[in-house]
């Protein structure tokens, strides 16, 4: 616990972080008490065709949607769609590439070598090539997007996790370990694991950025929750036929995205120069 | 000899990895979706219509089948007929080539002939305000969706100021295809009218795709200059009096480069997921808007030639990477 | 040869210090030293006393956070601190005063054969270089003549030569990686003497060595600058390696010199505690070494004084107050301390 106060204080240090962070919360705050924040928040799903296209006011900060709809409401209530999406698709790309990235770097047999190119196989297009062809074969839906997403990111994990316990592996202490016969289960839990957690959480606090912007691609193209959600991306989708006389239309759920991605990439950025002092502040945003 | 022996080794990787992606979008588009037959044959068609057309295309049989026939095709070089054009995949692909090659290429240059320099500049003057204010660039350029972005620059410089098109590649007649590429092709042919325009329309879509892989650039290039900017080489080069120019921007940047260099295999990524969302919204009639109305329409062979060519694509930039690795670092160990 | 009255290099009363987190390091403070043309002045002292940040002040590549450089630098009579930063860098640094590093392994860039690093030096650095040739932009676009460019590489190969690379012709095509480290720190002694300087800065350049390759390159040094009058400044923390060399030795404690002597007048007769001390503390037959004992005073924060003084046995209050003026104790022997030892070191 003490570990995490100290992380935290450096964290905070580090303004870019520190605003990262207060982003993030502030997006769960949101997210969680959506329906006491929003000012019109019967005004999601329903049609209200008087109120529709108007421009920013006291009444409608963000302005109306083609259906009438308050944007600021929709835009909170998209926040939780957003947070749901990230991070269920990253947490299952954890659950399934940590392990196996864990089993092919440990072993070393034709195992892993055959699992590392699975993983390299889902790695040889981008992402969102392969998240667009399986969500658009299931069909839009928000559980759709999230197994395409899942589905398509873990190879990044497992990636990261072979090659760190590749180099692992020859360190003295691992090595001490296997020499004096403790089970192998409990080197990776005991040992292993934790070494490589730093990287892992780094690359959490990245891919959730990364996630939520392929998520809110797919959902620009039409692939991601089906209308009336108010996903953010779709939001954006929507407002195309009303340009440029409906100019407010896109600026919201765009500046949300914005400002989500870039509070997960200051955290992660923040995460890494506090974890992970080896690796400089470098560019990867995957 | 070395880099020979790299480009097979690279061509030995990336045939079993196309194998494999191929197999993964196979199932994947097969095993799960809405019937595409039924969709093609109409709403209209009688459901021995559809069988008949199932049939006709091959869709009757088992999956393993039609796997191990598309390799078959895909070694002879047919990427199959695209259910909606009604027209070899291949000749779809072929003809939308050039547009996202120029498109992709002029984005790549944006980033990196902008990046390198800016990456330069932010390194040397470290923690100054030049350096905040390309870190903040930097951290919009990761964080913007680009669609949003895109939507942005049209609403501002097409709409509103009126200065550049809104979408599409050209206004009016294209050049004379030599080489498909507009900007050399109006070139070639002496039209600057024509070249002014079409550079026009290139500028948005260009700077929209850019904008990413800029930003990765600038952060690559600024973190290896620092890391090389502490090396003795430096001190040493300094201590005899080599002009500072000099050894920023050809020793320095050449040790830096060589971290730089690995990422653009990450950088042609992005900007190849880029082409789906951008060519989309700018109408730019490339491959990436090919493959998303491919992919609304249900059209296998399409998606696909898509997944294939973007599998290649990649294979290729990585080989291109390997070989450009080996040509800055003559150690050939790797930096 | 020259008078050996004639001095070179006169450092007066240099200060330099570096903006730290802790606050002011004042890393050097008021420092003396004079190398008359044609000798190799030794600069004795622990790690963190001071020697690179004054060899690096002379060359004129302090950090970016070093600042407040008072004192002067006079360099054949002329003030490098007050000289044109331009007239530096063209004809001081790398032509007049060049350098070899420490580390001959890290001080190549990697990436680049020695040819094109030597003839970076050459091209900027030759003697043939005409004394107002244009930079170009940045360095860049500037124009290295033919004639110019062969009669250098020629003579860049003979002193490879001469300083014994195998196979010397050879060795413009060869990546740094190639050679071994004293191999290296042969082209770098190489480099170092083409531009035909007047003073060489040698950073340790024996310390990242083998001990068996370190007596090869110091006698190599020795031969080179000695034929052709070369003054040199050698830091080194290794006392043995000092006698080897020099001809005179400055010892530095905390950013001050506090003794300059001939070397055998060092050996034999040190009179600074601090130097006794030092001497003390080399192994030798028949006597254990004694450490020095204390610890290296801050820099930021330094005693007042005699910096010496919370290690000194000999302290008195005077210590405390002071730094002692500088006295003679024979006709080239100075020395800075109130209390000096008499006596020649215990056997």
């Amino acid at each position: 616990m003490n570990a995490a106060r100290d992380i935290l204080r450096q964290l905070l240090r580090d303004p870019a972080a520190a605003v990262g962070l207060l982003i993030i919360l502030l997006l769960v705050f949101i997210a969680i008490f959506a329906p006491l924040l929003a000012t019109h928040p019967e005004a999601i799903w329903d049609m209200n065709p008087r109120q529709r296209l108007l421009p920013p006011s006291d009444t409608y900060v963000f302005g109306t949607d083609r259906m009438g709809a308050d944007i600021y409401s929709r835009i909170l209530f998209g926040a939780r769609i957003t947070m749901v999406i990230a991070s269920v698709a990253v947490g299952v790309a954890l659950l399934i590439g940590v392990p196996i990235g864990l089993i092919s770097g440990w072993t070393q047999n034709w195992l892993g070598e055959a699992l590392m190119r699975v993983s390299d196989i889902f790695l040889a297009v981008p992402q969102i090539v392969l998240a667009i062809a399986i969500s658009q074969t299931l069909g839009p839906s928000i559980e759709n997007v999230i197994l395409a997403l899942s589905v398509t990111y873990w190879p990044w994990f497992t990636r990261l996790v072979h090659a760190e316990v590749r180099s692992l592996k020859n360190e003295t202490f691992i090595e001490a370990a296997i020499a004096l016969g403790v089970p192998t289960w409990r080197i990776i839990l005991l040992h292993v694991l934790p070494n490589v957690a730093s990287p892992i959480i780094v690359r959490t606090s990245i891919g959730m950025g990364f996630t939520i912007l392929t998520a809110s691609a797919l959902g620009f193209l039409g692939l991601g929750a089906p209308p009336p959600a108010p996903e953010w991306g779709r939001m954006i989708a929507e407002s195309r036929e009303f340009l440029p006389e409906a100019w407010w239309y896109a600026l919201a759920p765009g500046l949300a995205i914005f400002l989500v991605v870039m509070g997960f990439n200051l955290l992660g950025d923040g995460l890494r120069d506090v974890l992970d002092p080896r690796i400089r502040r470098a560019g990867a945003r995957r | 000899m070395r880099i020979l022996a790299l480009i097979l080794q690279r061509i030995a990787w990336l045939v079993p990895t196309l194998a494999g992606l191929v197999a993964v979008v196979f199932f994947i588009s097969r095993v799960i979706p809405a019937d595409p037959v039924a969709k093609l044959a109409g709403e209209t068609a009688s459901r021995a219509q559809i069988e008949l057309l199932r049939e006709k295309l091959g869709l009757d049989r088992p999956l393993l089948v039609q796997l191990v026939d598309y390799y078959r095709q895909l070694l002879s070089g047919d990427l199959g007929t695209s259910l909606f054009t009604t027209r070899p995949v291949w000749d779809d692909l072929y003809a939308r080539l050039p547009a996202t090659i120029e498109l992709t290429i002029v984005a790549m240059m944006i980033a990196v002939v902008i990046g390198i320099p800016l990456g330069v500049v932010s390194a040397l003057y470290r923690n100054t305000i030049i350096d905040h204010v390309l870190r903040i660039i930097t951290v919009a350029g990761l964080a913007v969706a680009s669609f949003w972005l895109a939507l942005v620059l049209q609403l501002y410089f097409a709409m509103d100021l009126g200065w550049l098109p809104l979408q599409a590649r050209i206004t009016g007649f294209p050049p004379p295809s030599i080489t498909g590429f507009y900007i050399v092709d109006t070139l070639v042919e002496g039209n600057f009218t024509r070249f002014r325009n079409v550079v026009a329309h290139l500028t948005l879509p260009a700077f929209t795709l850019a904008f990413p892989a800029l930003a990765t650039v600038v952060r690559f290039t600024r973190a290896g200059v620092l890391e090389t900017l502490q090396k003795n080489f430096v001190v040493y080069q300094r201590a005899m009096g080599i002009p500072s120019g000099l050894i920023v921007w050809k020793y320095v940047l050449r040790n830096s480069l060589i971290s730089t260099v690995t990422q653009i295999g990450l950088l042609f990524g992005i900007l190849l997921a880029g082409t789906v969302v951008i060519e989309t919204v700018f109408q730019w009639p490339g491959i990436g808007a090919y493959a998303f109305e491919a992919i609304l329409q249900s059209d296998y062979a399409a998606v696909m030639g898509f997944t294939v060519y973007a599998g290649v694509v990649f294979g290729i930039v990585n080989l291109v990477v390997d070989i450009g690795h080996a040509i800055l670092d003559p150690r050939g160990t790797g930096a | 040869m020259l008078a050996p009255d004639d001095n070179l290099l006169e450092v007066e009363n240099l200060r330099v210090s570096f903006g730290t987190e802790r606050g002011v390091a004042k890393v050097l403070d008021g420092v003396n030293l004079t190398i008359r043309r044609g000798e190799i002045m030794g600069l004795v002292g622990e790690s963190g006393c001071g020697k690179t940040t004054l060899a690096r002040a002379i060359l004129g590549i302090l950090p970016a956070n070093a600042r407040h450089e008072t004192g002067s630098l006079r360099f054949g009579g002329e003030d490098l601190l007050r000289m044109p930063r331009r007239r530096v860098d063209d004809q001081i640094r790398g032509r007049r005063i060049t350098f070899i590093p420490q580390d001959p392994f890290a001080s190549f860039n990697p990436l680049f054969r020695i040819g094109s690093q030597a003839r970076e030096v050459m091209k900027w650095k030759s003697p043939r270089r005409p004394e107002h040739a244009g930079r170009g932009l940045f360095g860049f676009f500037s124009r290295y003549p033919r004639a110019r460019r062969k009669a250098d590489a020629a003579d860049a190969v003979e002193m490879m030569r001469t300083v014994q690379i195998p196979r010397a012709d050879e060795a413009f095509d060869k990546l740094p990686h190639e050679f071994s480290g004293g191999q290296r720190q042969r082209l770098m002694i190489a480099l170092a003497l083409m531009p035909q300087p007047d003073l060489v800065i040698a950073d340790e350049p024996t310390t990242a060595l083998d001990v068996t390759i370190q007596a090869q390159i110091l006698k190599l040094l020795k031969r080179l600058v000695k034929e052709r009058g070369v003054s040199v400044l050698f830091t080194t923390h290794d006392l043995g390696t000092a006698y080897e060399i020099c001809d005179r030795i400055t010892v530095m404690y905390a950013g001050q010199e506090v003794e300059m002597a001939p070397v055998d007048d060092f050996f034999q007769r040190p009179s600074h505690p601090y130097t006794v001390r030092l001497l003390e503390s080399l192994p030798k037959p028949g006597r254990e070494p004694r450490e020095i004992g204390g610890e290296i005073p801050g820099l930021v924060d330094p005693p007042a004084g005699c910096r010496f003084h919370p290690r000194c046995a000999h302290a008195t209050d005077i210590c405390h107050m002071k730094r002692p003026a500088t006295t003679s104790v024979s006709a080239a022997h100075d020395l800075r301390c109130y209390h000096p030892v008499g006596a020649t070191v215990p056997a």
